[in-house]
């Protein structure tokens, strides 16, 4: 583990990737233990539509809530939507992607056909389905980017499981009697532990996208909550008189997908051997 | 071979599965549509008259058999009416799919232009400042979402200059060309921008492993010139993967952009599946996803019909 984080931070992109995901958790973090500078829904109606002073570092939205304090708790809020819908996305995936390769036949065609139709309609069309049955909100959108990010785990981890399936340490654990499931979690998944983890990095970063796109259709988080998305949506028809309620939540919205794009490029080039080789 | 063979048998099964998807999810939708096409008006109507209206769009049949009807009529191009519009669906999604097709186009053309030569660029400048200021440049614009670059041109022209693009009625090109690229050129070089970012990240790539094969030192040492090498020789292998991404933006794009449509308020089919959800028009929201589906599902299987034309050794049947 400390090798890994070694080679993580001896990678420029990691380093930079890496500081910049574990400010913005820090952020996040630090808003809901309520840090912020002010309450985020505290309206001061004199100060409205104010630009970036000492009192506000970041000014005042059209309602005079301190746009710092409500980019902190916005952070906070697309992390969640993004490390909930990717984690809930995953463990979906993998535990279909994994028993359709150890089980063939009809549970697989019946999978992976299944995906074939999921991943046949564009993501965002297939998120705002979604948000059509179930109705908008954060909840909704968290499952939203889970049920479209779902069909892409499952066929990264069929491939590599069905070419570990036939290796030869796999039949050697069946001989000793090793159960299914020990197989499984044991021989297969430590062994799919690294396209996951690239894969993670990736989806984290789309779906920081994706939330923000969501939420600026008025379809993830609701008022008076607050996302980036939401943050520059109420921008749009502002920006001239206010600019700083488009730069800010646009930056942000930026450099949180930057710094997994990064990180999940660092990650890549360390734990996929061909690209290892490459750098050797 | 046989990996196309496959894709050709399955498409229609996956057609199949997706308006069964499509279908089931909108009627999953709570609410009926009745209430949402009438708005406040439908607490005036007698229980009577929405049950006439119900028959009247076949609402009040069963889902099989409204499925059943639907799929014929999908099959002879009739895709239902839209109670929205109260025109044939078709009618609506083919009256909106001119400006998204040409809006694809002109995003293509603008991430081509500019993200295969700086891709190609970089790549024979490897490791050098130049190499390094276009992956910065790649890195940052794949992390930005189109509609922030979107955000951030509205606001530079309209402050900066006191100019705000045309939105609302849509300009076809027959009526007003210049209008019509007017119209459409800030919107596509919003996601062409976007897009930019990955065709100089992967033809980048792609140029640098070419670039160390040994046909590559082969030309070298045979005399050919640098750019003829990089042009004629290395270039068309290089393509395979930029073709690839290339083609599956292209079918996204098609399905419509409804975050930078509904930025530069055009009306172009990804507005229209937004507006048609929100308001619950079911048949329209049916037609135009199977529709958008369609088309992806067309493209994708196109991009993987070049990348035969494009790689003998899987033209060959080197493909295993």
């Amino acid at each position: 583990m400390s090798r890994f984080l070694t080679r993580l931070l001896g990678h420029s992109s990691g380093r930079i990737g890496g500081v910049i995901v574990l400010a913005y958790i820090l952020i996040a973090l630090a808003a809901q233990a309520g840090l912020t500078p002010y309450d985020p829904l505290q309206q001061f109606r004199i100060d409205r539509l104010q630009g970036p002073s000492m009192a506000h570092w970041m000014g005042t939205d059209m309602f005079g809530r301190d746009v710092l304090s409500r980019l902190m708790i916005g952070i906070g809020q697309s992390f969640l939507v993004a490390f909930s819908s990717v984690g809930i996305a995953a463990l979906i995936g993998t535990l279909l992607g994994l028993t359709a390769a150890w089980f063939g036949h009809l549970w697989d065609g019946l999978v992976m056909r299944l995906m074939d139709v999921l991943l046949a309609f564009p993501a965002i069309l297939l998120a705002l389905l979604f948000i059509a049955v179930v109705g908008p909100g954060t909840f909704t959108s968290i499952l939203a980017i889970a049920f479209v990010y779902a069909p892409i785990f499952t066929r990264v981890v069929r491939g590599p499981a069905l070419s570990l399936k036939a290796r030869d340490f796999v039949d050697a654990a069946r001989t000793f009697g090793s159960s299914t499931s020990y197989i499984l979690t044991r021989h297969l998944m430590l062994n799919l532990v690294a396209p996951l983890t690239v894969q993670v990095t990736l989806a984290l970063a789309w779906s920081l996208l994706t939330e923000s796109g969501l939420s600026f259709l008025g379809l993830g988080t609701q008022p008076p909550g607050s996302s980036l998305g939401l943050m520059l949506s109420d921008s749009v028809n502002l920006m001239e008189m206010a600019p700083w309620l488009l730069v800010f939540p646009g930056l942000a919205i930026m450099l949180g997908i930057l710094g997994f794009n990064l990180l999940g490029d660092a990650l890549r080039d360390i734990l996929d051997p061909r690209s290892r080789r490459a750098v050797a | 071979m046989t990996y196309l063979l496959r894709r050709l048998i399955t498409f229609p099964l996956v057609m199949l599965g997706v308006s069964v998807l499509v279908f089931v999810a909108i009627r999953l939708v709570p609410g009926d549509s009745i209430t949402a096409m009438l708005g406040t008006e439908a607490g005036l109507l007698t229980p009577q008259q929405k049950q006439a209206l119900a028959a009247y769009f076949g609402l009040d049949q069963s889902w099989l058999v409204q499925y059943g009807r639907w799929l014929l009529g999908v099959l002879s191009a009739d895709l239902g009416l839209s109670v929205t519009y109260g025109k044939p669906v078709l009618d609506v999604i083919l009256q909106r799919f001119p400006l998204t097709l040409e809006l694809a186009c002109l995003s293509m053309v603008v991430a081509i232009g500019i993200g295969l030569p700086l891709g190609v660029f970089a790549a024979t400048r490897r490791e050098r400042g130049s190499d390094l200021a276009v992956r910065i440049f790649a890195m940052i614009g794949q992390s930005t979402p189109s509609f922030v670059i979107g955000l951030m041109i509205i606001y530079v022209l309209s402050a900066g200059f006191g100019i705000l693009p045309a939105m609302g009625q849509f300009i076809p090109f027959s009526e007003d060309p210049l209008g019509n690229i007017g119209q459409l050129i800030l919107p596509a070089l919003t996601l062409g921008l976007s897009f930019t970012a990955s065709v100089t990240r992967i033809s980048r790539s792609a140029m640098l492993d070419v670039l160390s094969d040994d046909y590559v030192r082969t030309a070298r040492s045979k005399g050919a010139t640098r750019r003829r090498v990089i042009w004629r020789h290395a270039l068309p292998n290089a393509l395979i993967p930029v073709v690839t991404l290339s083609g599956v933006e292209f079918g996204y794009l098609l399905g419509g952009a409804v975050l930078v449509e509904q930025i530069f308020a055009l009306p172009g089919l990804g507005r229209m599946v937004l507006d048609a959800i929100l308001q619950r028009d079911y048949a329209l929201v049916q037609g135009s996803v199977l529709f958008v589906a369609l088309n992806f599902m067309i493209v994708n299987l196109l991009v993987d019909l070049a990348y035969v034309m494009l790689d003998p050794r899987i033209r060959l049947g080197g493909r295993s």
